[in-house]
């Protein structure tokens, strides 16, 4: 791997880094001498897959936020500008690999195969993530930044434990993949897991989506060197890519994936991106950032860079592009209608999970609320339909 | 009278084929853990020293040696590292036994457990287990400097999803800990460090007497009970014993599960004897004495003589070694509130 070293040792963050690009903003495929090989096998099929996969992304993440507006989520925390980074890396897993994302990797999700709908129902306060990591390798959303890149480290710890490393096996050998961002890094769990990744040599991939924005706070706020260049420090291969750029976040990660699968150890990969829209819906980024970056930084926009691509390489026509338009619409409009058929929470069922099996202190405090909700004036059915529980138990 | 009275009410149940051996709680931590990484390959301990020096107070001593580097692993010196890789261990479908040197190091793990150890199976709509064990030796009188004699329980009690234990005694030591690690929730496992030199007999080849989750009654008595956990239970016989010259018969409760707390055998107790004495290391304000009181005013209000007394540390942060056994619940105070719940 490649690992760009730039003579600064001011330390300031260069405005316009080096960077890993295949397709330049105006959709021109820029050749490689390393990775181009790394997608050799990618055909006119596999781009429009991952055109596919953009185009939803960012119809579902366009739906949420007007959901939200609509007061039907709580919080929405949009990926618009992000979908590259996300889908690029995304599609260079294999099932058996596993993800740890922080809450903002809705592309990543959809790649995974998780239901939008669960995203929705997590954000609309339904439920905290009703979707099986078992099954998808996708595990749960983290709000507490960082946390979940000792839990990926961890996690690839047990990968290198069952020995599913290294054999050669393109359907054993096992990787996992941490996602934060550039507020992240800051944290100490990030740092602590770059650590732990390097000494253990864990098949670990971070990465990390410097969007460089941590809600108001600039990458200046959080660091002196580019990211990428920290990797270095912790013993391993570190490289920045142009997180606009799906083929090349593809490229980039499939090779750190696979360094990771072959028990080469851990990759710190920064995806150089910009988040267009606010931090989450509560946010309200006209207070610190100017308009001129965000004109600036919608010319390298990600989806009508590839879609440039392919026009000018012939690698799809008009029909492709309406179909996977008229898709994106019908999701939207399946997700608009099913989010508010999301069903309703049973107060008591706060009380289901809490343990593996109940405590007689919870028992008693379910059958408390059970019965205090019992005493309000309405029908006993509908009583006991919002208690969860059945007419024998509430006697 | 110290623990003889516990170990002759569960020695004839647990009478085994070969001789009970004559360990302290060190050893007896020792031989829980090194049975449950026989018993199942999937158990892992992990902490800082916990390899070739055996840890700090040698609990982990010979593990390595004998189950090798991947299954007793030494750690980079990061706490929240410990935790938070112990949770992706879980989730790949091992059993990590994590050791915190300390009790005032478990503070920079705080976010592992209380948001992500403890959460999971909830968050996961009982998807995901966190079979978790997290050792901390904790509690003071072995003159430490500080943050190394804290009693960190009631942050701990008080975050849902977490079970919080502690032992008082080598043959409790010896089972708990096998019983936390194979249960499939989160357990805060806390060893009271002053009283790890403490021996007894334990019949390694026996079973438990008792679920994890249930308070003992130590010593019977019938003039007021005291109830206390950890390192504070011998304390509080030795009050009992005390107590005796007085003509007062203490019956004193190890609560041993912090949460879930078990009171039904304080409840029972304090509707015969009619009064009660909590007992703990941790300063006082919201810690376990105030939930005990609380419960078991609610609980037993018609069988109280007296109000509830705590005899606990102080609201101060824990003070400098040469003043910290004035710090700390003696036989003396303990007496003295004993004394109090006869004066209503």
């Amino acid at each position: 791997m490649t690992v760009e070293t730039v003579a600064d040792p001011a330390g300031a963050v260069p405005p316009e880094p080096e960077l890993v690009q295949l397709l330049t903003p105006e959709g021109q495929r820029v050749p490689h001498d390393h990775y181009d090989a790394l997608i050799s096998d990618v055909d006119a099929v596999a781009v429009q897959q991952m055109y596919r996969d953009l185009v939803l992304t960012r119809r579902v993440d366009s739906e949420a936020v007007a959901l939200q507006r609509q007061g039907e989520l709580g919080l929405w925390a949009s990926l618009l500008g992000q979908e590259a980074a996300q889908v690029g890396s995304a599609r260079a897993l294999r099932q058996q690999d596993h993800v740890f994302p922080t809450y903002r990797e809705h592309g990543v999700a959809q790649c995974r195969g998780v239901d939008p709908l669960r995203l929705l129902a997590l954000f609309r306060g339904v439920d905290q993530g009703e979707w099986d990591p078992r099954e998808t390798g996708f595990h749960l959303y983290t709000i507490v930044v960082g946390a979940q890149t000792l839990h990926a480290t961890g996690y690839a710890m047990g990968i290198q434990r069952d020995g599913a490393i290294g054999t050669g096996d393109p359907d054993r050998d096992a990787a996992v993949i941490a996602y934060f961002g550039d507020g992240a890094s800051s944290q100490g769990d990030v740092n602590e897991s770059f650590i732990w990744a390097s000494v253990t040599n864990a098949p670990v991939v971070f990465f990390c989506q410097n969007n460089q924005w941590a809600i108001s706070e600039p990458l200046e706020r959080q660091t002196r060197v580019p990211l990428y260049r920290r990797a270095g420090g912790f013993g391993f291969p570190g490289v920045r890519v142009d997180g606009n750029d799906v083929l090349a976040c593809l490229a980039v990660t499939r090779e750190a994936l696979q360094r990771a699968r072959d028990g080469e150890g851990p990759t710190l990969v920064e995806a150089f991106t910009y988040r267009m829209g606010a931090h989450t819906t509560t946010d309200d980024p006209t207070r610190y950032r100017l308009n001129a970056d965000l004109e600036h930084w919608k010319l390298k926009d990600p989806i009508e860079r590839v879609k440039a691509y392919m026009i000018r390489s012939d690698l799809a026509d008009q029909a492709f592009f309406d179909a996977v338009e008229a898709e994106a619409e019908e999701l939207a409009v399946h997700l608009r209608a099913a989010c508010r058929e999301l069903p309703e929470p049973t107060p008591t069922s706060i009380f289901d999970n809490v343990y593996v099996e109940p405590t007689p202190d919870l028992v008693a405090q379910r059958e408390a609320m059970a019965a205090y909700l019992d005493t309000f004036d309405v029908g006993e059915e509908e009583s006991h339909a919002r208690a969860g529980i059945s007419g024998e138990v509430a006697r | 009278m110290t623990q003889t009275g516990t170990h002759a009410a569960t020695g004839g149940q647990n009478a085994g084929a070969s001789a009970p051996a004559t360990l302290n709680l060190v050893k007896a931590i020792n031989a829980g853990l090194r049975r449950s990484l026989e018993n199942n390959d999937k158990v892992l301990v992990m902490g800082e020293d916990v390899g070739k020096l055996g840890g700090v107070f040698r609990v982990t001593d010979g593990l390595q040696k004998d189950f090798g580097e991947d299954r007793v692993i030494d750690t980079p010196l990061a706490e929240s590292g410990i935790v938070g890789t112990a949770v992706g261990l879980a989730l790949r479908g091992y059993r990590p036994v994590c050791e915190i040197q300390f009790d005032g190091f478990v503070m920079p793990a705080f976010d592992q457990i209380v948001s992500q150890v403890a959460k999971m199976h909830f968050r996961s709509g009982g998807r995901l287990r966190m079979p978790i064990v997290i050792r901390i030796p904790y509690g003071g009188s072995i003159g430490a400097v500080e943050h190394h004699s804290e009693s960190p329980e009631a942050y701990f009690a008080h975050t849902p999803g977490l079970k919080v234990v502690t032992c008082s005694n080598p043959l409790d030591a010896y089972w708990m800990i096998q019983q936390a690690i194979d249960l499939d929730d989160p357990v805060v496992f806390l060893e009271p460090k002053r009283r790890y030199y403490e021996k007894a007999e334990v019949d390694v080849d026996g079973s438990p007497d008792l679920p994890l989750e249930a308070a003992r009654v130590v010593r019977p008595g019938t003039d007021a009970t005291v109830a206390a956990y950890g390192p504070m239970v011998k304390t509080c016989l030795d009050a009992a014993t005390a107590a005796t010259e007085d003509g007062r018969s203490l019956e004193v409760i190890d609560l041993r599960t912090l949460s879930p707390l078990d009171l039904t055998s304080v409840y029972e107790s304090v509707r015969r004897t009619g009064r009660l004495v909590v007992v703990h290391e941790a300063q006082r304000t919201l810690g376990i004495g105030a939930e005990v009181a609380a419960r078991v005013t609610e609980e037993c209000f018609y069988s109280l003589e007296a109000p509830v007394q705590r005899v606990t540390g102080y609201d101060t942060p824990y003070p400098p070694a040469r003043v910290e056994e004035e710090y700390l619940p003696d036989l003396d105070r303990v007496l003295d509130a004993v004394d109090r719940t006869f004066t209503f």
